[in-house]
C-alpha cells in the first residue's frame, strides 16, 4: 500500500467531515431523527401522511447545497467518469443494497457508529470490504 | 420549523460532502483503491462526523422527545443478520463501481448533471424493488 500523498486532504476532509457530523446531531437533536439518506429518501417511495414534508425538505437541502457553494467560492471538482451502463448497475445496487442493509454510509457509517452500534459496524465493515474488493477486481484484475 | 431544521440539515450534510472533496466519486474510489495509490482521506471525513456526532447521539439516547417536540424515532434494531450484511455487500459493490452514494449522488445531481440523474434514478428503481419484495415477503408471512 503506497498514499497517494497528492489526493490526500486531511484537512479539508475533518473539516467537512466536521459538517456532516453537525448536520447528523442537528436532525436528531431538534428532530428526532437519523441523517440516513437512504433511509430518508427510501421512506417517500411508501409514503405515510404526516411523515413526508421534512424528508422533501432534507433531500432538497443536499440538492441546493452546490449552489450554496458556488455563493462563496468555485465549485470543487465533481465529475462522474463511470459510463452509462456502470452507473445504472452501480445506482440499482446501492438503492437495493442499502435498503436491505438498512443504510449507506451516512446512516450505518456516521450516525451508526456515532451511536455505538455492533450492527453498524458491521455493516460499514461489510460494504467497505465490497467495496475494497470491488475496485480491485475492476482496477487491477480486469484493468477497467 | 421541523421542516426548516430539515432541510438545514440535508443543506449542511451536502455542504460538508462537498467541503470533504467526497462528492468527487474519483476521491471515493481512490479511498476504496487499497492496491493502487490511496487516498486515505474518506476515513479522515468519517473521523471528524463521529467526532463531532457522538455526544450528541448520546444526548439524544436519553431524551425521548426531540428538541422541537414530536416524537424520538431512533433505530432499535440490533440483530446482525442475512438481510443486513447481504445488502451492505450489495451496496459495497455498488459503491465501488461508480464511487457515488445516496448522499454524494444528490450533492452532484444538484450540479445538474446528467449522469448524476441517470445513477439516482437507477437507485430509485433499486429501492422500488426492495419495497415490492418487502409487500410480498410480508404477505407471504402473514399467511403463514
Amino acid at each position: 500500500m503506497s498514499i497517494d500523498w497528492n489526493a490526500f486532504t486531511p484537512w479539508t476532509a475533518l473539516a467537512g467531515g466536521v459538517l456532516v457530523g453537525s448536520a447528523a446531531s442537528l436532525l436528531v437533536l431538534l428532530n428526532g431523527r437519523i441523517a440516513g439518506i437512504s433511509g430518508v429518501l427510501g421512506g417517500l417511495l411508501t409514503p405515510v401522511a404526516g411523515d413526508i414534508a421534512w424528508r422533501v425538505a432534507f433531500i432538497l437541502g443536499l440538492l441546493v447545497a452546490p449552489l450554496g457553494v458556488a455563493l462563496f467560492s468555485a465549485m470543487p471538482r465533481a465529475q462522474i467518469d463511470a459510463g452509462q451502463g456502470a452507473l445504472i448497475a452501480a445506482g440499482f445496487l446501492v438503492g437495493i443494497g442499502a435498503r436491505y442493509g438498512s443504510g449507506c454510509p451516512s446512516g450505518h457509517g456516521v450516525c451508526g457508529l456515532s451511536r455505538l452500534s455492533p450492527r453498524s459496524l458491521v455493516a460499514t465493515a461489510a460494504f467497505m470490504g465490497a467495496g475494497f474488493v470491488t475496485v480491485f477486481v475492476l482496477r487491477h484484475l480486469l484493468g477497467i | 420549523m421541523a421542516v426548516f431544521t430539515s432541510f438545514l440539515a440535508g443543506l449542511v450534510l451536502g455542504l460538508g460532502l462537498i467541503v470533504s472533496g467526497m462528492a468527487d466519486p474519483a476521491k471515493v474510489l481512490g479511498f476504496l483503491d487499497l492496491a493502487g495509490a490511496w487516498d486515505p482521506s474518506l476515513a479522515f471525513v468519517m473521523a471528524g462526523a463521529i467526532a463531532v456526532a457522538v455526544v450528541p447521539f448520546a444526548v439524544a439516547r436519553r431524551r425521548t422527545v426531540p428538541l422541537l417536540g414530536g416524537q424520538m424515532r431512533l433505530i432499535e434494531a440490533r440483530h446482525i443478520d442475512r438481510r443486513l450484511i447481504g445488502g451492505s455487500l450489495v451496496f459495497g459493490i455498488g459503491w465501488g463501481i461508480a464511487g457515488l452514494c445516496p448522499g454524494t449522488s444528490l450533492v452532484i445531481l444538484g450540479t445538474g448533471s446528467a449522469a448524476a440523474a441517470v445513477f439516482v434514478l437507477a437507485m430509485l428503481a433499486g429501492m422500488a424493488i426492495f419495497e415490492l419484495l418487502e409487500r410480498r415477503r410480508r404477505r407471504t408471512l402473514l399467511a403463514c
